[in-house]
């Protein structure tokens, strides 16, 4: 299995937002390379008729009463913001033009 | 200090009997804490003036004829559960300061029972982890040999539990988290059947895997510490709705007539002597008490590192996208919002986390989906049909917990494979979602140091209560390990 560029490595930091330094892409690159080198043993296991795993449980479609409950309000849910506003979460603006 | 109550049934014997006010008990848990803090390091956060105030409550509930489970009795939390009116943190930078606006079901249920809550306990970062060196605020230190690491994610309740800091403690449980430290700290760790405890108010690392576990100092403490908080819970529609059985009830059936299996796939090229000799003498002794030990095979163990590896990376790759500095936690504060959550992300997030979102991320991306995640998940469907074939045939299986005993701190392996095939004994029981108990097997000496080995009972889904029959059995055989630390 080819090693994973540090260009590759970039482009999963950028998916996962993550920002790395030179250093830490190289190190990603060879750690990634020598786990999924390791996970390559898989593929030698026959899985061509099994269905896959996601959730062990026996459990299916669990439902409950659509009612009314009560929530957090405006100040609870604000009162880890970083940064705040009118009641609002605040954030840097990504439109063109805007403010 | 030698009359200190260490477990939750002398607490409660004390308490109910009027010779101790939980006040008293609260009090002499918290000066502990002064004591042991400076050398273990357990806690991120001592809760002293809350915990005396609900002593005070449990004090006056008592004498006004109440009583409960947990009445008056001084509990720890591991620091990825919420706890109503403490931070926390995961363990993490990016949830520094964090103070949860809810709290865990598991948490309210132990408050609900009298319980007095300490205080939140050290975690590697997320639970990701071995040894708590991952924790972005300090290693915890083993009370049994104090250059060496507890074990993890779950060290800080583990040593806690052990230095006699708390009575019990909450951790959690996603490949090892709970049964590793309780291994290296000569204490009992139970990972539960997946969905037996609401995950609700839990800070998530991998959804399909996350479990909370009773970490105690001994078997009955553990049966009377997962009744109170196993259960359904509207919360978490992953919980099972069957009944919670009484399990300290069913502690004193012993093993005559039981069949237990012992995996020869456990029996790994790495491991420790001291490990499997425990191991082995922990399987006579069984036998001595009547119980029917042969040897069986689970023979997808092995893939049981590379499918976990890739399934809960996956998963906390989605459950980690919620840390963007916006909402709440650690922000960057960069002057745009992309840059924002790149370097808030980059930089409040440690080296393994980061390391497992990138492999969970790659895992899901387009063109890898199927070689790896999909690929994963139908092996995993392989490994819990080795448990249910066994389980067809016998009670429960024994092995080892971790290959090797406790390691010194700074000295993990360092290259990701072999660190990662730490977890290789922990691993397929929790991707099949069944119950294990891990409990004292006996010590290693090493540079004049005991070294606390484990052992772990894996069960069927839902039958925790034999795990706890045998492990009380096994643990009564043995010569009570009794010392303080």
């Amino acid at each position: 299995m080819p090693k994973l560029t540090s260009a590759e490595v970039q482009h999963i930091a950028s998916l996962a937002r993550l920002a790395l330094t030179p250093e830490e892409t190289q190190q990603y690159a060879s750690d990634l390379s020598a786990i999924l080198d390791y996970a390559r043993q898989l593929q030698e296991v026959d899985t061509d008729h099994l269905h896959p795993t996601a959730s062990v449980l026996p459990l299916r479609n669990v439902m409950r009463r659509d009612e009314a409950r009560p929530g957090l309000g405006p100040a609870e849910a604000l009162a880890n913001a970083p940064e705040q506003q009118d009641g609002y979460f605040k954030v840097h603006a990504v439109l063109e033009g805007s403010q | 200090m030698s009359s200190l109550p260490q477990t939750i049934h002398e607490a409660r014997s004390l308490l109910r009997s009027g010779a101790m006010t939980s006040v008293a008990l609260t009090e002499a848990y918290l000066e502990r804490i002064v004591q042991k803090e400076p050398q273990i390091h357990a806690y991120l956060h001592v809760a002293a003036d809350a915990a005396l105030a609900q002593a005070r409550t449990a004090d006056e509930r008592r004498a006004a004829g109440q009583d409960a489970p947990l009445l008056g009795v001084p509990i720890g939390v591991k620091d990825i559960i919420t706890v109503q009116g403490m931070p926390a943190t995961a363990g993490s930078r990016i949830l520094q300061g964090f103070m949860p606006p809810y709290e865990a079901t598991v948490s309210r249920k132990l408050r609900e029972q009298g319980a007095v809550f300490l205080g939140k306990l050290n975690t590697d970062e997320f639970a990701m982890g071995w040894s708590t060196e991952n924790s972005a605020y300090g290693v915890t230190h083993n009370p049994w040999a104090l250059d060496r690491v507890p074990g993890g994610s779950s060290g800080g309740p583990a040593a806690a539990v052990a230095a006699g800091e708390a009575v019990a403690a909450l951790g959690t449980d996603t490949g090892g988290s709970v049964r590793q430290p309780a291994a290296w700290t000569n204490t009992v760790g139970l990972r539960p059947t997946y969905g037996r405890v609401s995950r609700y108010g839990v800070i998530a690392f991998a959804s399909s895997l996350d479990q909370v576990g009773p970490m105690t100092r001994d078997v009955r403490d553990n049966a009377i510490l997962l009744e109170a908080i196993a259960g359904h819970d509207p919360k978490d529609s992953t919980t099972f709705p069957e009944p919670v059985p009484s399990y300290v009830d069913k502690l004193e059936g012993g093993v005559k007539g039981l069949r237990i299996g012992l995996p020869r796939e456990y029996f790994t090229e790495g491991m420790h002597p001291g490990v499997e000799k425990a191991t082995r003498e922990a399987v006579a002794r069984l036998r001595d008490l009547g119980a029917v030990v042969e040897e069986v095979s689970l023979p997808h163990t092995d893939y049981g590192m590379p499918v976990y590896y890739l399934v809960a990376t996956a998963e906390a790759s989605a459950n980690l996208s919620r840390y963007d500095g916006v909402r709440y936690g650690y922000s960057a504060k960069a002057p745009d919002l992309l840059e924002n959550y790149l370097l808030t992300r980059g930089s409040g997030f440690g080296q393994e986390v980061k390391r497992r979102i990138l492999l969970g991320t790659y895992a899901l991306s387009a063109g890898y989906y199927d070689a790896y995640y999909l690929k994963a998940q139908k092996v995993r469907t392989l490994i819990r049909a080795d448990f249910d074939a066994v389980f067809e045939q016998y009670d429960a299986l024994i092995a080892p917990v971790a290959p090797i005993p406790p390691y010194r701190i700074g000295e993990a392996p360092t290259d990701p494979v072999s660190l990662y095939l730490l977890d290789v004994m922990t691993l397929p029981s929790a991707l099949a979602g069944v119950p294990a108990l891990a409990l004292p097997a006996g010590f290693i000496e090493e540079d004049g140091a005991q070294l606390p080995v484990g052992i772990q009972f894996i069960g069927r889904p839902l039958d925790e209560a034999t795990l706890f029959r045998i492990g009380y059995a096994f643990e009564k055989d043995r010569r009570p390990e009794t010392e303080d630390r």
